[in-house]
């Protein structure tokens, strides 16, 4: 069982068709792990409605990079964080491009959903990046 | 130190004279010590924070995550290669380049506001040249401890926390009011922290300089030896770093008082001597033209040598000379190489490192660890 997170809050992840990015032909979710290349989704991203990007562990930020990138690709779908990532990253993912995080239960139930609407409230402010692109 | 960074970002002008930065990636000190190499010979000022995100998301994507020591960018410039890492940079550069828009610039502008020069002041500098000439202590305080400023009337003042045989770098809080009154009364209320661990006073009028030099004197804090051997950057050490395998401080304090007894300081000229208390070095040893590394073997402090070291724009790791020295024999070894080094050189004129540069390892390693004779002769 997982838990995703959004801006809304948790929701019980449901049941759904997703396949490694091998696997991919015409199906509308993948998941991505973190040393797969974006660019691979090039002409593919249309068909596309949920892209999964791992987090082995909280500690690794190769999938922030690959979140950014996928936006900079021009993929509009649902984009979730899958893995152990924590609450005080939420407003990170958020500005990578990620609509939220898919976690699993020991890490919901250890950081229930006020902390992550905590973060969730003003991911926007104090978004200096996003600041300085302008 | 630029080259001695994850990124090191040296302001260069081009051809056209317009202002930007040469780039270098994957240098670092510590466990394992590399220069960095220059991945953009110029880059123009208003790319800079494009191009720093670009170099961060390579690194993020290549980045080791297997062994947290690796996890550097000096690793991963080395692993993937001086000339793929650069073109995965520029790739990587050209998508980010178009998503800034300008606001980076102009707040680049208001923080230039901030940092405006002072209103300097247009004054006679008479009083400085005779006092110059009259005193000898001033004289040798100006010679070592003053920089040249972009205007004439002025001086950069370095205040040494090198006092012989004193803490490397301890101010006193009683100094430390002191200092911030003179910055306030001479110095444009503007002051600054070296890394070699001294107090610059930025814009200060000459004829200033001798009541300055007289209010530092009183308070200790006049030492004359900026840039010379005593003007050590010593880490905290086993005295107090739960981290080192040896002492730093005593040893930075012995090198100073012994060689002001042997009264040599000034003879051997521009030098710089660096100690590091442990592998992660704190004290920049690797980067010392010499530099002085404490390990623990087995239980008693032993201290590594290393020669020829450079963090200015012609970087260079130095090399080590051997086996290293009990704690009771390092200023002894240290006075063989400075011997070898007065005895070997052409004129007073050249350095130590140019003199390292020129004749190399073998006869400092010989003056070093060759017999009793060797010894003697010093």
């Amino acid at each position: 069982m997982t838990v995703i997170v959004t801006d809304a809050g948790f929701s019980p992840a449901t049941q759904r068709e997703i396949v490694a990015l091998a696997d991919l032909t015409d199906q509308t979710a993948v998941d991505l792990a973190n040393t797969d290349d974006p660019h691979e989704l090039v002409g593919r991203l249309d068909q596309l409605t949920l892209i999964r990007v791992a987090f082995p562990a909280f500690n690794d930020g190769r999938a922030f990079t690959i979140a950014r990138r996928l936006r900079e690709l021009g993929y509009t779908g649902q984009l979730l964080a899958l893995g152990p990532v924590i609450a005080d990253q939420y407003a990170m993912l958020r500005r990578v491009g990620f609509d939220g995080a898919e976690i699993p239960d020991e890490i919901a139930a250890r950081q229930p959903a006020d902390q992550w609407q905590f973060r969730a409230a003003d991911w926007k402010q104090h978004h200096y990046q996003a600041r300085l692109r302008a | 130190m630029t080259k001695a960074h994850d990124i090191g970002l040296r302001m260069v002008r081009n051809a056209a004279g317009e202002p930007g930065f040469e780039v270098m990636v994957g240098g670092g000190l510590g466990r394992t010590p590399m220069i960095g190499v220059t991945v953009r010979e110029f880059l123009p000022e208003a790319d800079l924070l494009p191009y720093v995100e670009a170099v961060l998301s390579v690194y993020n994507t290549l980045g080791r995550r297997d062994n947290k020591y690796k996890a550097r960018i000096k690793i991963t410039v080395h692993e993937t290669g001086a000339a793929e890492i650069t073109r995965m940079i520029e790739a990587r550069f050209a998508e980010l380049r178009p998503l800034f828009g300008g606001a980076d610039q102009k707040l680049l502008a208001e923080i230039r506001e901030a940092f405006a020069p002072p209103a300097f002041r247009n004054a006679p500098v008479d009083a400085y040249d005779a006092f110059y000439k009259a005193d000898p202590t001033f004289r040798a305080w100006a010679d070592t401890n003053l920089t040249v400023h972009r205007n004439a009337q002025y001086a950069i003042v370095t205040i040494s926390l090198k006092a012989h045989g004193e803490t490397p770098g301890d101010a006193t809080s009683a100094q430390m009011r002191l200092i911030a009154d003179l910055a306030e009364k001479y110095g444009h209320s503007d002051l600054r922290i070296s890394h070699e661990q001294n107090v610059i006073l930025p814009h200060v009028h000459k004829s200033d300089l001798p009541t300055l030099h007289a209010a530092l004197l009183q308070a200790g804090l006049g030492t004359a030896n900026v840039g010379l051997l005593s003007d050590i950057i010593a880490c905290p050490g086993m005295d107090y770093c739960a981290l080192a395998t040896a002492r730093s401080i005593p040893v930075a304090q012995e090198l100073a008082t012994h060689f002001e007894a042997l009264k040599l300081e000034h003879e051997i000229g521009p030098l710089k001597i660096k100690i590091s208390g442990c592998i992660n070095a704190c004290g920049h040893h690797h980067v010392g033209h010499i530099g002085i590394l404490g390990l623990d073997r087995a239980g008693v402090e032993n201290y590594q040598i290393t020669l020829g070291g450079d963090g200015t724009e012609t970087a260079v790791i130095g090399d080590k000379t051997g086996p290293g020295f009990a704690y009771t024999e390092i200023v002894p070894a240290i006075e063989r190489i400075l011997r070898a080094y007065l005895g070997l050189r052409l004129e007073p004129s050249e350095t130590f490192l140019q003199a390292f540069r020129r004749v190399g390892m073998e006869p400092f390693k010989t003056a070093l660890y060759e017999s009793d004779s060797a010894q003697d002769a010093a």
